[in-house]
């Protein structure tokens, strides 16, 4: 496994030679019966910074990012959240763990049987005190922030995938969470709406300075988002590196996944 | 298989005693419950009352059939019409109906909900998705199924007596005078616990099922099926149990 031994050149790379890491994976296995997706994984998560997860389909790359805030136990390994491992939490400290984080599922994950608002507004609904109006403005906002206030009233079903993506966004960062996790946030769009979601995860790392993890095997998505890259490959953590390191990766099997991603590396 | 079996069982149980531990956590669940005793108990009513009708009605022209010709009192077709009603019919019809109906609804909600990772959705909010979609279900099926096996045993009864009177078979006086003649208010309750135990194995199996679904829209399909099927199955066998146990 190749990882970092320079320092990081990208002015949006956070500096991780100096900060303690925000998640930090350790010896992580997962295996399903006796299937093994992965082992001894090894990786630090870095405040403010935006890691991508790439490799093939099938790989266990949602499967290894659900283990970030216990929605998968592991077979064996830790993951440590500001130094605490977070599979000896009790339920309310998991709890409060899962609330750091905020995802946007792959197909949106909306809830089908109310409206688009509803769906943002679920969390303000369950987890806070608000008031109906503050409710609203803060749902109004989010909306706003994915370009969707338009479509407040709609149903689930009416929107297209983009938009499903765009709520599903939405009702991620309703909470404020420190952590946003993407999984394959561009897969099945074109590639203009492909681009108006990077911008979007862009722009909010940029202006809520959310420490962003995304899944994806979109390469183009990959090198314009990203600070850093783990590419897992053959049951591993193949490669770890910022995405400089990755143009110049002279590693056969990353450099063919990302030739097989048609992206012309520079 | 056998790893299978326990293994099957093993989670049902795991499933049920999240279920158990989670109940006291009613601020989580109570904004589906009401919800829940609408789908299961209210809009359950229409099936409920055609298959009351239609079984109160077979019931007493088999039994006047069957007793045609027997030298007894014409009013003991009531008191059998309604014995059975009351005792089995009413309760086990209506169930294995209510497999199909509620069970089918519950496996496919909770399957479509986790194969489109919205029980996914609902954990990494840091909500526990059995007390919000477990608890409500099963409690809102213990709830609801006495109910409709009370509507079920009035419209049987209902349509029993009518049938009895349209086709001339038997005057109500004599249907009612029947019924009143053997009717013991321990056949009712006995009814209703077994629609309390029905509505459990409905809805928590169904429950588990749609919990644990996998594979896409097939695997929903097959949990669906399964859900059913099982569901029926255990009815039967709890309708044994308890029959043997407090008859």
């Amino acid at each position: 496994m190749t990882t970092p031994s320079t320092p990081l050149d990208s002015s949006r790379t956070p500096d991780t030679t100096s900060q303690e890491p925000l998640i930090t994976v350790r010896d992580l296995s997962k295996s399903f019966g006796p299937n093994l997706v992965w082992k001894d994984v090894n990786l630090d998560v870095y405040k403010g910074e935006t890691l991508a997860v790439i490799g093939r389909s099938g790989c266990g790359k949602s499967v290894l990012v659900k283990h970030f805030n216990a929605l998968h136990k592991p077979t064996t390994g830790d993951v440590l959240m500001d130094g605490v491992n977070i599979f000896d939490l009790d339920y309310v400290g998991l709890r409060q763990i899962r609330q750091r984080f905020g995802i946007l599922f792959q197909g949106g994950a909306l809830f089908d049987s109310i409206s688009t608002f509803e769906n943002i507004a679920f969390p303000l609904r369950v987890f806070t005190s608000d008031t109906e109006a503050e409710i609203r403005d803060r749902v109004m906002q989010a909306l706003e922030r994915v370009s969707l206030a338009h479509a407040a009233d709609r149903s689930t079903a009416e929107l297209s995938g983009g938009m499903r993506k765009r709520v599903g966004l939405a009702r991620a960062i309703i909470l404020n969470p420190e952590v946003l996790m993407y999984d394959e946030p561009t897969s099945g769009l074109d590639p203009q709406t492909s681009d108006e979601i990077n911008d979007l995860i862009l722009s909010l790392s940029e202006t809520l300075h959310i420490t962003s993890i995304v899944i994806s095997h979109d390469m183009h998505s990959v090198l314009k988002i990203s600070d850093r890259v783990a590419f897992l490959h053959d049951q591993a953590l193949h490669w770890l590196g910022t995405v400089e390191q990755l143009k110049q990766s002279q590693d056969g099997p990353l450099r063919s996944f990302v030739r097989a991603s048609e992206y012309a590396l520079t | 298989m056998r790893f299978t079996l326990f293994h099957e069982f093993g989670l049902y149980g795991t499933l049920l005693y999240q279920a158990l531990r989670s109940s006291l956590e009613s601020t989580t669940y109570r904004m589906n419950l009401f919800q829940e005793f609408v789908k299961i108990g209210y809009e359950s009513i229409p099936i409920i009352l055609l298959t009351g009708v239609f079984t109160g009605a077979v019931m007493t022209i088999q039994t006047a059939y069957q007793l045609g010709n027997a030298f007894i009192a014409s009013s003991i077709i009531g008191s059998i019409v309604t014995q059975s009603l009351l005792i089995e019919l009413s309760a086990v019809i209506s169930s294995l109906v209510l497999a199909g109906k509620v069970g089918a609804r519950i496996a496919t909600e909770l399957g479509t909900m986790r194969v489109s990772e919205q029980i996914d959705a609902l954990e990494s909010m840091g909500l526990n998705s059995v007390s919000f979609l477990v608890v409500p279900r099963i409690f809102a099926g213990m709830l609801m199924f006495p109910v409709l096996y009370v509507v079920a045993a009035a419209t049987g009864l209902t349509g029993g007596l009518l049938t009895g009177v349209l086709t001339d078979t038997l005057p109500a006086f004599e249907f009612m005078k029947g019924a009143r003649l053997f009717f013991f208010p321990w056949d009712v309750l006995f009814g209703m616990i077994k629609s309390i135990v029905f509505g459990f194995i409905i809805t928590s199996i169904s429950c588990y099922k749609g919990y644990y679904a996998t594979g896409g829209a097939e695997g929903v399909g097959q949990s669906t099926t399964q859900a059913t099927v099982l569901s029926c199955m255990y009815i039967l066998v709890a309708d044994f149990v308890l029959a043997s146990l407090l008859l």
